[in-house]
């Protein structure tokens, strides 16, 4: 696999030939582990490892919550109540899964703003990029599902909200919602699809996973300086790289580890923090909650379909020249599934010559703003859509959409970025060199 | 750079994700500080014992109980009730059997495997989980930062309430509603159930509204989270399992790589 020289796998006893005659394995699985990475990665780069914990969390806990759960809208709740109170370690279990979704979508979101700071996905990286946000939809699919589960008052009432978007698609949205819903409104056969939807989609994202490993084991790691890593002959590979087990295994383990005992403290400590509270109601459709609000990774994205109103000139402009097809409700549904494809198409939109952010003077501040945007927009997200809020909302949203289709392509072009160094050896001997214990600005690597 | 984007987005993060609230009537909750508040703090059984006593001399009136099972009130890290004393307690509620009668269902007295019925009152809601299901802190400005400090303020707000009342009425559609500081909007169709005195606790322990307030509010958060101290602990127990599992692989790491720093410092 790959592009950069290294040592492959040799069976060499008589059981190992035998094996590896009929199916590599044993190869495959040295060559992903033994892979050459850039030994100036950064902490930045332990999301990944934390990413493929967290599924396996989630699937090993979700496994055993399946099998106490009652998929019935009479039955629902007080079987989440059963786990809480009678299955052995089930109230721990069931903290583990409900807070787990929070540590998969802050490593997530960790691990995209680390892709988009340093131009991970720049050429030849764009397919480990849009499977990343093939990934990321899923897991917001997933997540969205998994919600409704519980079956407390912001289940019901949130999914009722969030099918309705799809009912405001012009002419078929409301046969489209009740394709999805199984049913007019939300009820049994919702809760059982989106069951069995929820079960199943975490293996899809699995399987993806597995593409995204092998997209960039094949274009290899990207790394802080976004320089290449030097594959003409294996010597110089090895001054640029260090096998990924052991030394990024263990860093990546160290990294693991520290974010447990935080993600611990929270399960133990205060697991229903993140929640809401409105969720331990049981679902009621006559009783709707007075502020409905989905779980806070969702937030930045729900500030967004909100910010679109009828009294933004865009909306009114849009609906005036779609005669009425495009409404407000309409284009807040596509702005929201817009700001995600314009993240998907960013391979494409960044026009710099030079790949990472470290070596883009100008950037940095946009990117820095972006990243405020993103905070700023999450806590609109939560506020009730009125007075200031649905304004700022509409500042962030726009802020969102001008960094990815004007600020990055024209960045391009007026920037004039500094000289990366020539070579990552040159990059990991700056950091750790004698000259740099007088303060490098370089961001630390490995350690 | 980026470490410091990383710290930045890290406190905005913990300013945003605070629970959302709703605009504006939310009412005034303060806060208590309970035995079972932060990360080492415990149930305090005599409490709940008390808590116990008022939820059936007042609540029960109205209100249910209908995740808690009889038996759990003898469960350590809970009331703590002793075996006979609970199964005592148990037979005193009678419950719906479809079982008996040939199959018709006939009342029978409770046993431990049972739970509290539900309320008499369809508009009294069921209890169990009413400690989980409200918050008493929301602020400042929505990011969730006082539950924080505070916690969530659930059996916070069931104190205030069970003690906000103001003494004003008014009817409305034939329905009496009363004022209270805690009640979001200010007016709750619930009449005041406390009052100063009303109960006598066997620990002779102070009975005013207030103490009574809060002995149900410890009593109520422990009926939503029964295993509130198996938790903590686990917590407790995992935080320091994985935090010298952490400085032994920061030794790890620090020795796997020393080698190529070393040498990365000889050709510098």
């Amino acid at each position: 696999m790959g592009g950069i020289p290294h040592d492959h796998y040799e069976p060499k006893s008589g059981i190992e030939k035998w094996v590896d005659s009929r199916l590599p394995v044993i190869g495959l699985l040295y060559d992903t582990l033994m892979i050459p990475t850039p030994k100036n990665l950064n902490w930045m780069w332990i999301w990944g490892i934390v990413l493929t914990f967290t599924l396996a969390l989630q699937i090993a806990t979700g496994v055993v919550l399946v099998m106490h759960y009652t998929p019935h809208v009479d039955m629902a709740f007080a079987s989440v109540e059963h786990i809480m109170r009678d299955v052995n370690g089930g109230h721990m279990i069931r903290y583990f899964h409900m807070n787990g979704a929070s540590l998969f979508f802050v490593a997530v979101y960790a691990h995209m703003f680390r892709g988009l700071y340093y131009g991970s996905y720049k050429a030849p990286r764009e397919i480990t990029w849009i499977i990343g946000m093939l990934i990321f939809l899923l897991m917001m699919g997933t997540a969205f599902m998994g919600y409704v589960l519980p079956w407390g008052q912001m289940s019901f009432h949130g999914t009722a909200v969030i099918t309705g978007l799809f009912g405001a698609i012009p002419f078929i949205g409301e046969s489209v919602q009740t394709w999805l819903l199984g049913a007019s409104a939300v009820g049994q056969p919702a809760l059982n699809r989106f069951f069995s939807l929820h079960y199943l989609l975490p293996f899809v994202i699995a399987g993806l996973v597995i593409v995204h490993i092998w997209a960039f084991h094949t274009t290899g790691n990207n790394n802080p300086t976004g320089v290449e890593v030097r594959r003409t002959s294996k010597a110089e590979a090895e001054k640029d790289t260090l096998p990924f087990w052991p030394y990024f295994v263990i860093k990546d383990l160290f990294a693991l580890a520290v974010i447990l005992a935080v993600f611990m403290a929270v399960v133990g400590f205060m697991p229903n923090y993140l929640g809401h509270p409105d969720n331990y109601v049981e679902a009621n459709a006559l009783v709707t909650p007075s502020h409905i609000v989905p779980e806070w990774y969702f937030l930045p994205f729900y500030a967004i379909l909100r910010a679109f109103d009828n009294t933004v000139w865009v909306v009114i402009f849009a609906e005036w020249i779609s005669f009425g097809i495009i409404d407000a409700k309409f284009f807040g549904v596509l702005a929201m599934f817009g700001a995600i494809a314009v993240m998907a198409l960013v391979p494409w939109l960044d026009t710099s010559s030079v790949r990472s952010g470290r070596y883009r003077p100008m950037f940095k501040w946009w990117f820095a703003v972006l990243v405020v945007d993103f905070v700023v927009l999450m806590w609109a997200g939560a506020m009730p859509a009125e007075g200031i809020y649905p304004i700022i909302a509409l500042i962030g949203a726009t802020y969102w959409f001008a960094y990815f289709l004007v600020i990055l392509p024209l960045l391009g072009v007026i920037e004039k970025p500094m000289t990366p160094p020539a070579t990552i050896e040159d990059d990991f001997n700056a950091h750790y060199g004698s000259k740099a214990a007088s303060g490098s600005s370089a961001a630390s690597p490995a350690e | 750079m980026f470490r410091k984007l990383t710290l930045t987005a890290a406190v905005a993060f913990g300013l945003a994700t605070g629970s959302a609230f709703a605009a504006g009537d939310s009412g005034h909750v303060e806060n208590i500080d309970f035995s079972f508040d932060g990360p080492f703090g415990s149930y305090d059984q005599n409490q709940l014992q008390r808590g116990l006593q008022v939820y059936t001399e007042v609540c029960a009136a109205c209100h249910g109980l209908k995740f808690v099972a009889f038996r759990t009130l003898a469960d350590e890290g809970g009331p703590h009730l002793p075996e006979e004393q609970m199964r005592a307690y148990a037979e005193f509620y009678e419950v719906f059997d479809p079982a008996l009668f040939d199959g018709e269902g006939d009342f029978r007295p409770a046993t431990p495997a049972d739970h509290f019925p539900e309320g008499n009152l369809s508009s009294a809601p069921d209890l169990s989980l009413m400690a989980k299901a409200r918050a008493g802190f929301h602020g400042p400005y929505g990011t969730g930062i006082s539950q924080l400090i505070n916690g969530i303020g659930g059996p916070e707000y069931i104190a205030s309430l069970l003690t906000g009342y103001t003494g004003e009425e008014k009817t409305e559609a034939g329905t009496t509603l009363y004022e209270n500081t805690a009640f979001p909007g200010g007016w709750i169709s619930m009449a005041p159930p406390l009052y100063d005195g009303q109960l006598e606790f066997n620990d002779g322990h102070a009975n005013d509204m207030h103490h009574v307030a809060e002995d149900v509010a410890a009593f109520l958060m422990w009926t939503a989270e029964p295993k509130m101290m198996a938790r903590k602990q686990a917590g407790l127990t995992g935080v320091i399992f994985l935090t010298v599992l952490s400085v032994l692989l920061y030794l790890t790491n620090k020795r796997l790589w020393a080698p190529h720093k070393a040498a990365a410092k000889r050709k510098d």
